[in-house]
């Protein structure tokens, strides 16, 4: 028998998250501070995202957890036995298999639907973090709506790369209101942020959540001269050769051999199993 | 003409100790006000008073504004007070860094005001930004180095720069010249004398150098243990000081 | 122009003992356009104190001082700092200028602050300059540096930069040579040609002689002579 609490955490604190999850779906963007609990598993791990699935998980679920886009690394491998042992409830690698979706640094390639729910491990929920060092004077920065500093640091990308380098966690407006950092993500990722699912993001060191309810305008910042630009490298996936993924670069041999590969692992499985084929479509099998 | 600021009894206690007490004046467009006093005679409180970075106990500070006309900067919303310390004032720190973001460019510091008021156009920020670095007298080719491989000089320079590109009617100065050399002093000074006539700009410097009081300042307002003690024309205070303390003040330093 | 009446002055010393020195009384003038008074009277006797007070660099104990139409003795700083602008020019012994401004510069100063076109002040100022017989070479560098003469010649130009309505000249041509002091006693007969009110302290007699209308000896305006005791 199972001697924990359904999804680990006590029914108190699903609560306590619950409410914090609500309010941030009733204020778009806006960072939602929570009493974060110690969770088995260390900071940096995905203690924020792990809290607010336990929090929303049923024992109706079919749960699904990606980093980096794929099932089978470490992260994801652990968080999904973790909620298997916790809350026993059905896992699946299949996006659109799945009810609640944990994720670290990507959103799935296949649209999210209404009934679906994404959440997202969040390192640093503060988008003005890095130039304001401040807790006080980001959040009057926020309750003001000053957001002029999120460009400077967009100036500084273009004055000393040429474009907007940053490539990931890149900030977004949210609603027209909030400024939000939507996690390490690339940025090819950006326009998903625009989505039918709802998206949670749970960051547990910094104890904050925050949302994006469905059908929210998400808005990736941009200079009019510069204007924003949901980049990915320049190739069709060698595997499956979907031209539309964004894609991981695999070095496969010690000469300097590489290909490029779906880094969401179900989309390009999905495909092939369809069907359609890449470049090197031959090499791993 | 309408005084751009009027200040009217505004005073501030620190517990029992008095910060300024029933401080009034009036500033017009284009004056260049100093206030001198020694340390804790209460020019700096005032000055953070009067640039609300400090909530007096009481008193009125009236700015006239741009859309609003006459209004009471102590009453006024924060986030009105905040625009407007993006917009229509300066505030010019002592201590460059405090003025400065030391991790952003040079073009950086100086755009963060135009883009906080809605500019978008990154091509137009960094030539208003290069436009700025050539009116400070910094070379343009400094426009991507940080301000932390520039000299006290050129901070305190690039510091003016951040401040007055959006324009600003009115500059809170605290010290501007404190800490640096004489001859770059002196730079700073024709720099600022340049750019108050060159943009009309309303001015108050809060210093104990008279020196620079009177290259800069038209009028003087002299402070001690937080009282205005004496006011006027900087030359007749410094040339004819009327109070003991001021007197005391002018026969301390070397012949200015 | 330029009209004082029962004009008194005394500095009080808080620092010794608040001594009470009276260093004038009763002191009246009148300078009408176009003439060209001088004062006189021993070293000490309130040549100065008179010139800064109708500045409004020293403050009057009592009387008024009317200049161009302003109460200098009871004008808020505003209206006096305007009367300096566009009503009064002073030529002082002492050039003091912000360092490093270049000579042409400060020269044009005053036409600069009158909100004059830039180009209009330099090209007066370079005129000036010329006719003073300041090298061309020397008007890019700040005058700081300069020699005593050189210095006193600036400060003339600066002062004559703007047609002022009224003019004070402590010792305009003092530390002049025999030509340059002719250029300066020019530009005096010439702004008294134009209708300025001109206060002047001459040492050099012959240049007094030239150019003063009529002569003002300050010792009558001494707390004594008007019977106050100091």
């Amino acid at each position: 028998m199972n001697a924990y609490n359904f999804a680990y955490l006590d029914e108190q604190t699903k609560r306590m998250i619950r409410r914090a999850i609500l309010k941030g779906l009733a204020v778009p963007g806006y960072q939602v501070p929570f009493a974060s609990r110690e969770m088995p598993m260390p900071y940096g791990w995905g203690t924020g995202g792990v809290q607010v699935s336990a929090a929303i998980l049923t024992p109706e679920d079919r749960f699904k957890v990606i980093d980096q886009g794929a099932d089978d690394t470490t992260n994801a491998v652990s968080i999904r036995k973790f909620f298997e042992r916790t809350a026993g409830v059905a896992v699946t690698e299949r996006t659109i298999e799945a009810s609640v979706i944990q994720t670290r640094h990507r959103i799935p390639e296949t649209p999210l639907r209404a009934d679906q729910i994404l959440v997202y491990q969040v390192p640093i929920p503060e988008p003005l973090r890095f130039l304001e060092p401040r807790e006080t004077e980001t959040r009057k920065m926020h309750s003001l709506q000053e957001y002029g500093l999120m460009h400077v640091k967009l100036y500084e990308d273009i004055s000393r790369h040429g474009a907007i380098a940053t490539s990931y966690a890149y900030p977004v407006r949210v609603a027209g209101r909030y400024v939000m950092d939507p996690s390490p993500i690339p940025k090819f990722d950006n326009p998903k942020l625009e989505s039918e699912a709802i998206q949670l993001f749970g960051a547990g060191r910094e104890q904050r959540i925050y949302a994006v309810p469905p059908h929210t305008r998400v808005v990736s910042l941009d200079f009019e001269d510069h204007p924003f630009e949901p980049t990915k490298a320049e190739h069709d996936c060698d595997l499956c050769g979907a031209a539309d993924s964004y894609l991981d670069e695999v070095i496969i041999d010690d000469a300097g051999g590489r290909m490029f590969v779906c880094s969401d692992a179900d989309f390009c499985r999905g495909r092939r199993e369809a069907g359609q084929s890449g470049a090197k479509a031959g090499a791993l099998s | 003409m309408t005084p751009l600021l009027q200040v009217r009894n505004v005073s501030k206690r620190y517990g029992s100790r008095i910060g300024c007490a029933e401080v009034s004046f009036d500033l017009y467009p284009g004056e260049v006000m100093g206030i001198v006093g020694e340390s804790g005679s209460g020019k700096s409180t005032l000055l953070n008073c009067l640039a609300g970075k400090l909530t007096p106990d009481g008193g009125q500070v009236v700015f006239d504004t741009r859309m609003d006309g006459l209004v009471d900067t102590l009453t006024m919303s924060e986030p009105q007070r905040r625009m407007l310390g993006r917009t229509d004032w300066a505030f010019v720190h002592q201590h460059a860094r405090d003025g400065l973001r030391m991790g952003v460019s040079a073009g950086g510091n100086i755009g963060e005001r135009l883009m906080a008021v809605g500019e978008r156009h990154y091509g137009r920020i960094r030539g208003r930004a290069a436009d700025w670095l050539d009116r400070v007298e910094i070379d343009q080719a400094r426009i991507d180095d940080r301000p932390e491989a520039f000299s006290g000089g050129m901070q305190q320079r690039l510091q003016i720069a951040r401040n007055l590109v959006t324009g600003p009617r009115l500059a809170f100065m605290d010290e501007p010249t404190g800490g640096l050399d004489v001859s770059v002093q002196a730079r700073l000074l024709d720099l600022l004398r340049g750019l108050v006539r060159e943009m009309g700009l309303s001015a108050l410097i809060v210093t104990h150098d008279l020196a620079v009081v009177r290259l800069l300042a038209d009028r003087l307002m002299v402070m001690k243990g937080g009282h205005v003690v004496e006011a006027g024309l900087t030359d007749q205070v410094l040339d004819d000081p009327q109070h003991a303390y001021t007197q005391l003040l002018v026969s301390s330093v070397l012949q200015v | 122009m330029i009209e004082l009446s029962d004009v008194s002055k005394s500095f009080t010393l808080h620092n010794q003992g608040g001594a009470r020195i009276e260093v004038m009384s009763g002191a009246s003038l009148s300078v009408g356009p176009g003439e060209c008074v001088a004062l006189t009277g021993a070293s000490g006797a309130g040549k100065s104190t008179l010139m800064r007070l109708i500045y409004g660099n020293y403050l009057a104990a009592s009387g008024q001082i009317i200049v161009g139409g302003v109460d200098v003795a009871a004008a808020r700083p505003r209206e006096i700092l305007r009367m300096r602008r566009e009503t009064l020019g002073y030529v002082s012994q002492f050039l003091r200028v912000v360092p490093r401004v270049p000579t042409l510069d400060v020269v044009a100063e005053p036409l600069l602050a009158l909100d004059r076109p830039a180009d209009e002040a330099r090209d007066r100022a370079a005129h000036l300059l010329a006719m003073l017989n300041i090298p061309k070479r020397l008007w890019s560098l700040s005058p700081t540096t300069f020699s005593g003469g050189e210095q006193q010649r600036v400060n003339i130009a600066r002062g004559f930069a703007h047609d002022y309505p009224a003019l004070l000249l402590d010792e305009p041509t003092a530390s002049l040579d025999i030509a340059n002091r002719d250029v300066v006693l020019g530009l005096i007969e010439a702004a008294k040609a134009r209708g300025a009110a001109i206060v002047g302290i001459f040492h050099d007699a012959d240049a007094r002689e030239r150019v003063c209308d009529r002569e003002i000896d300050v010792a009558a305006f001494s707390p004594c002579a008007s019977g106050v005791a100091a």
